[in-house]
């Protein structure tokens, strides 16, 4: 047997050229990418849509902005309207939600609330971001000294409770929606510095970053080029994440006593509000306890989705 | 380990001044009337009241006044209600906190340890899925409205306990149980992380094939160190426990520090304010201290890095 396919291939080898013919065809399929290139974003957003859970949450929280838009303006009711002939109405077709205390329809202020808790929320996730990166990448690509007196600068921040903070700069700024953004903005880009020297310190010694030095690249071509979108994955998770807690922040300063001046509606105003009279009228709590548990939830459940889809290795 | 804790010490001195310090400033800042008196007060009411609070002086001077009795332990007192001082209202307030906060962490982190750990060990099984149930649902409700459910269940529907108010021990429970709430997520989900974490390193393998029991296993290697991150979350819980408690209080009516610092909060009392911001750092700095040397022992990569 092993006698005859060495005879074999002594055949072929002994052939005359002649005898071959180059599959040109061949030759130039072996080049071609027959199926569409998976970048890791398509990838990521395949393992993200494989995943039910963050996808149904992503539904939900599109339906919550969605009717948060819709809502006040198409309604009879304003948020601010009161009706003193219908005060501490339970649910009825006429007031889906019920009234309060002044009449004001809990329908409507639950979705204006929507509108300033996500809105308070939103801009404190993008101001936490790029304080953030700004800070965490300029301490973490220059290391040494800078480095050194930024992170104990954070250090000496993240000593005092994050409420403290907030509750100090409210006092002095005086309620309002921009205070409370600044208020919970003025810690929270902390955790997103830290963590994004963290990512710089690791990849800025990556041999890619050390080709395009060599390359001659700069310090700023280096940082947004190389070290931002490599670094981008636990970025967006952590400012999926920063949304929840800051909805929790508001709705503790209003519960406190610090939160947005009347007649703003906010989740937290609301929920405070109802929490004051849950045992006489429990739907006024009901409601806009419900609608932050239920965006807190999805966004919770948001953050772990894309985690998962953008950080494979993270996932257990 | 002496030398690291004498660094740490220094850093902790350090943060202690600057708390101090930016408070002070921080507080100078808020705009109007620190008296908020009515407008036909005649000038020598307020020049009097200035003086007494010595708020004529530069502010230079006020401030070395200030750390001057910071270091003699004197936190400042009310400004609208007489013979009311910042520490006086942190001994009486102390005890009910400290019981309501470290019995919620305390019952907290226990059970959900314990319940981190099943939900480990059986990945993927029921407790698994209840473990992340239930940590999701623990961030996600504010405790607030947690707090405000229990006590409409156990006490206004099922009347098991107070609903209320500082009187014995049943007036504990609803507290407390609403502290411990958030901690048992918070730790569960911990715990289960760092123990899959630690499933996957060598020297559990190694354990395993030296043909050690499943117990023994666990105890000794496993759960060892997947406790160790759990450390550094102390820091941050214990200091947490006094904000937490901000709100557990103001529910229950308990007349702790945190209670005391919403009422000062309510009455725009800015002198015991501060006092009550300085104290409520300080404590969180030192206990940040005392976990970092703890984390020194336990974890000697610590002492020798740092």
């Amino acid at each position: 047997m092993t006698e005859e396919i060495k005879q074999t291939s002594d055949d072929i080898r002994t052939l005359p050229l002649e005898f071959f013919e180059k599959d040109e065809q061949a030759y130039e399929d072996a080049d071609k990418i027959t199926r569409p290139s998976v970048t890791y974003w398509s990838d990521a957003w395949r393992r993200f849509k494989a995943n039910k859970i963050a996808m149904i949450s992503s539904i939900i929280l599109i339906l919550i902005a969605v009717l948060a838009i819709v809502v006040p303006l198409i309604s009879r009711y304003t948020y601010d309207q009161t009706d003193l002939m219908a005060v501490n109405q339970a649910p009825s077709s006429a007031h889906l939600f019920g009234t309060d205390d002044l009449g004001r329809d809990i329908f409507v202020r639950c979705w204006e609330g929507a509108r300033v808790s996500l809105f308070i929320a939103l801009v404190v996730s993008i101001l936490n971001g790029t304080i953030g990166i700004l800070y965490g990448g300029i301490a973490g690509y220059f290391g040494g000294l800078a480095d050194n007196i930024m992170m104990r600068f954070c250090e000496l921040i993240a000593s005092i409770p994050q409420m403290l903070w907030v509750i100090l700069l409210i006092l002095i700024l005086k309620p309002g929606v921009g205070p409370v953004i600044i208020a919970i903005a003025a810690t929270g880009w902390i955790g997103m510095a830290r963590l994004f020297r963290g990512q710089v310190f690791q990849i800025k010694e990556m041999e890619f970053v050390m080709a395009s030095r060599t390359m001659g690249a700069g310090s700023i071509w280096i940082i947004l080029k190389h070290l931002f979108p490599n670094a981008l994955s636990p970025i967006i998770t952590n400012m999926a994440f920063a949304i929840p807690s800051a909805i929790f922040a508001e709705s503790f300063l209003s519960y406190i006593g610090l939160g947005l001046p009347l007649p703003t509606a906010s989740w937290g105003v609301l929920a405070s509000d109802g929490a004051n009279k849950l045992l006489s009228y429990p739907y006024q709590l009901l409601f806009p306890a419900l609608l932050i548990c239920i965006t807190m939830l999805c966004f919770n459940l948001l953050g772990d989705g894309l985690r998962d889809a953008l950080d494979p290795r993270m996932r257990q | 380990m002496g030398k690291y804790v004498l660094k740490r010490f220094g850093s902790m001195l350090i943060t202690l001044f600057l708390i101090a310090t930016v408070t002070f400033f921080l507080m100078h800042l808020i705009p109007g009337d620190p008296f908020a008196l009515p407008r036909d007060t005649p000038e020598i009411v307020r020049e009097n009241l200035e003086e007494k609070y010595g708020l004529d002086k530069p502010l230079f001077e006020q401030y070395t006044i200030y750390m001057k009795n910071l270091l003699h332990g004197d936190f400042g007192s009310s400004m609208k209600y007489k013979g009311q001082t910042v520490v006086g209202k942190v001994t009486t307030g102390m005890p009910p906190s400290a019981l309501v906060g470290f019995g919620g962490v305390i019952i907290g982190s226990i059970i959900g340890l314990v319940l981190g750990c099943i939900a480990a060990l059986n990945n993927k099984g029921k407790v698994d899925y209840l473990v992340i149930i239930l940590a999701i649902l623990g961030v996600s409700i504010p405790s607030f409205v947690f707090g405000s459910l229990i006590q409409k269940i156990f006490g206004v529907d099922l009347k098991l306990f107070p609903i209320q108010g500082w009187k014995g021990v049943s007036y504990v429970v609803l507290p407390m149980m609403t502290a411990a709430f958030t901690n048992i997520a918070f730790y569960a989900r911990m715990l289960r992380t760092s123990m899959l974490d630690v499933m996957k390193q060598d020297y559990t393998y190694t354990a395993k094939s030296k043909g050690l029991t499943k117990t023994e296993i666990v105890k000794r290697h496993m759960l060892r160190n997947s406790l160790l991150p759990l450390v550094t979350s102390f820091g941050p819980m214990c200091a947490g426990v006094l904000t937490g408690n901000f709100v557990v209080e103001k529910i229950f009516n308990i007349p702790g520090i945190g209670q005391a610092m919403i009422s000062a909060i309510q009455s725009s009392d800015y002198t015991m304010i501060m006092g009550l911001t300085v104290i409520f750092s300080f404590i969180s700095a030192i206990m940040y201290f005392v976990v970092d040397i703890l984390y020194g022992v336990v974890d000697p990569r610590i002492r020798i890095a740092g």
